[in-house]
């Protein structure tokens, strides 16, 4: 095991507007995916993302393209012009998720790639 | 005529600000069929109305006239077929102007067709008394609630009446409200004669029109590993490569900056993705996990098996209304104690404020230190106990418009009544603006009317 940040395993694009920000994960290889649908939990995410999120955290998969999409229900300080926030749309909530720190399965960090996907 | 076995479609603007120079290099650098552009974010039909009520010739993006401006004689010239939702809430207007710029070049023949229907707002009343209540997507609530406040309220039309406008003939389609994804569909449905219940091939249409829709989002920009991404400034926007069967691929035009890979479109594919095995739309539900993507060459992926289901007999409504005021400005705070002396700052302003009697509640006021950390708190690495610098961000909102104009005079004086190495206050005093409530509803269907109109310069 070596902890490492979710960056070294996943990609991210995130954004939205409205109340909630949508944050999709892509995994950079078939052993990422596969650890990240166990652990990367919506009780994870909720947590990780506690200052920026009050809200709920729905989770979807798309096993096709190896991503695991989070709905981050209260995360724009409002919606339509309302914000005052700096990130009203959510585009950094992406990059907030892949510095999540955790310990990953050697074997797990072999098969994935540093850049891109595999 | 028998369709074409591979059609070209681009989109030229991911949304209202995005760089001329995706379109007119799409015109320009290589060949192209069709291209679609998006000027409508959720909130911009309520600027559209407001503009429109003082002045009959606006309501619509000026902004696409002075593109079409530049492009006119290459799109002429080439045959280049183009979509845009520029109409706003007063699509002749636009297409007035654009008649306008053809006489200008010396051009005759050229056909613009107006697609209107989306743009409930006059009808608000009738709808409702059928017992519509437009409930609020998010919160549930009736639109009762604020409906002496609605500013505007358009339904997001599909794809079959721009279809319908380019079997007129029509070289540009102008409409209103309507589905990102649609101005992509439309062409398709012209091109290949596809049909309102052939949902595998429309769903396929809907998801290439998702992959291209904020532009070069899907050819490297705004990409995770964004040091591998080529050249750029000099970014390549999105061209799908349309065949008769759905399948399709992802390309840009040779030479350009950026990079189409599986991961590139990936990225762009979970974009305000929602659930990816029920996309919602006015044509089709797409469900996003039936395709697959391969990379087919240098800067090309194929997309295939795209599966459809019926749409369902709501369409989403975009509504805006008045939501009360908003002010908010900065000041940059310099080191040594930078962070320290910004919320010495804060708090100034907060006190003065109360002096005089203005008081904001929780929920009314804001304040943000950028520089120790705004975009990602309460993380590793998320923050800065001692930045070199600070802005420090501060606003306030209200239904009050004074109350909400009070605070912006107290945000400069701190450069002579605070802590030293204040500055930065440049843009002059922060002032009230709008505050545009964004809500989001269903109508049925029974209650859509279309009109497709074409006219020729």
């Amino acid at each position: 095991m070596s902890k490492v940040q979710l960056s070294r395993i996943a990609m991210a694009r995130s954004g939205d507007k409205g109340e909630g920000s949508n944050v999709g994960l892509m995994a950079r290889s078939a052993a990422a995916y596969d650890f990240l649908k166990v652990f990367l939990t919506e009780d994870v995410v909720k947590a990780h993302m506690h200052a920026i999120n009050s809200g709920a955290v729905t989770r979807y998969e798309a096993d096709n393209m190896r991503v695991l999409n989070f709905i981050l229900h209260d995360s724009l300080g409002g919606g339509g012009s309302a914000s005052l926030k700096t990130d009203a749309q959510g585009k950094t909530h992406g990059l907030a998720l892949l510095r999540l720190e955790t310990e990953v399965p050697d074997d797990v960090l072999a098969a994935t790639p540093e850049e891109g996907m595999a | 005529m028998a369709p074409k076995d591979k059609v070209l479609i681009a989109n030229g603007q991911g949304f209202w600000g995005d760089s001329i120079l995706g379109p007119v290099r799409l015109v320009d650098e290589g060949p192209l069929d069709y291209l679609t552009l998006d000027y409508l974010a959720e909130v911009t039909l309520s600027i559209m109305q407001k503009l429109r009520s003082r002045d009959p010739s606006k309501g619509y993006a000026t902004d696409f006239v002075k593109l079409i401006d530049r492009i006119l004689p290459t799109m002429m010239q080439k045959d280049i077929k183009v979509i845009a939702n520029a109409g706003g809430v007063n699509p002749h207007a636009c297409k007035d102007a654009l008649l306008e710029v053809a006489k200008k070049h010396g051009i005759t023949g050229l056909k613009v067709a107006v697609v209107e229907g989306d743009d409930i707002l006059a009808d608000l009343d009738t709808i409702m008394a059928t017992g519509e209540e437009f409930k609020n997507m998010d919160t549930g609530a009736g639109l009762g609630d604020v409906r002496d406040t609605v500013s505007s309220a358009n339904v997001y039309l599909g794809a079959f009446p721009i279809a319908e406008a380019l079997d007129g003939g029509a070289h540009i389609v102008l409409t209103g409200r309507g589905t990102d994804p649609g101005l992509v569909l439309g062409p398709m449905i012209h091109e290949f004669g596809w049909k309102e219940d052939d949902f595998d091939l429309l769903a396929a249409g809907t998801i290439a029109g998702h992959m291209v829709e904020c532009g070069a989002q899907c050819t490297g920009g705004n990409y995770t590993d964004w040091q591998t991404i080529p050249d750029m400034a000099m970014i390549g926007y999105p061209i799908i490569e349309a065949q008769p069967d759905g399948s399709f691929c992802i390309t840009k035009h040779e030479g350009t900056g950026g990079r189409v890979d599986v991961a590139t479109v990936t990225h762009q594919l979970c974009y305000e993705m929602g659930d990816p095995k029920n996309y919602l739309g006015p044509d089709c539900r797409a469900d996003f996990t039936s395709v697959a993507m391969a990379q087919d060459g240098k800067d090309r992926v194929m997309v295939s098996g795209a599966k459809g289901m019926p749409p369902t007999d709501t369409l989403k409504v975009s509504i805006s209304y008045h939501e009360g005021w908003k002010a908010s400005g900065q000041l940059t705070v310099c080191g040594p104690d930078a962070l320290a002396k910004a919320k010495l700052c804060e708090e100034i302003v907060w006190k003065r404020l109360t002096f005089d009697g203005y008081e904001y509640g929780p929920d009314e006021r804001f304040s943000e230190f950028v520089g120790n950390g705004v975009c990602h708190p309460g993380m590793d690495g998320g923050t800065n106990p001692d930045p070199c610098e600070v802005v420090l961000r501060m606003g306030v909102r209200g239904p009050d418009r004074k109350k909400v104009d009070r605070f912006g005079p107290e945000l400069v004086p701190l450069v002579t009544s605070g802590p030293p190495g204040v500055t930065g206050f440049a843009g002059g005093r922060p002032k009230a603006t709008e505050v545009v409530g964004f809500w989001p509803a269903l109508m049925h269907k029974r209650h859509l009317s279309t009109r497709v109109s074409v006219f020729e310069s």
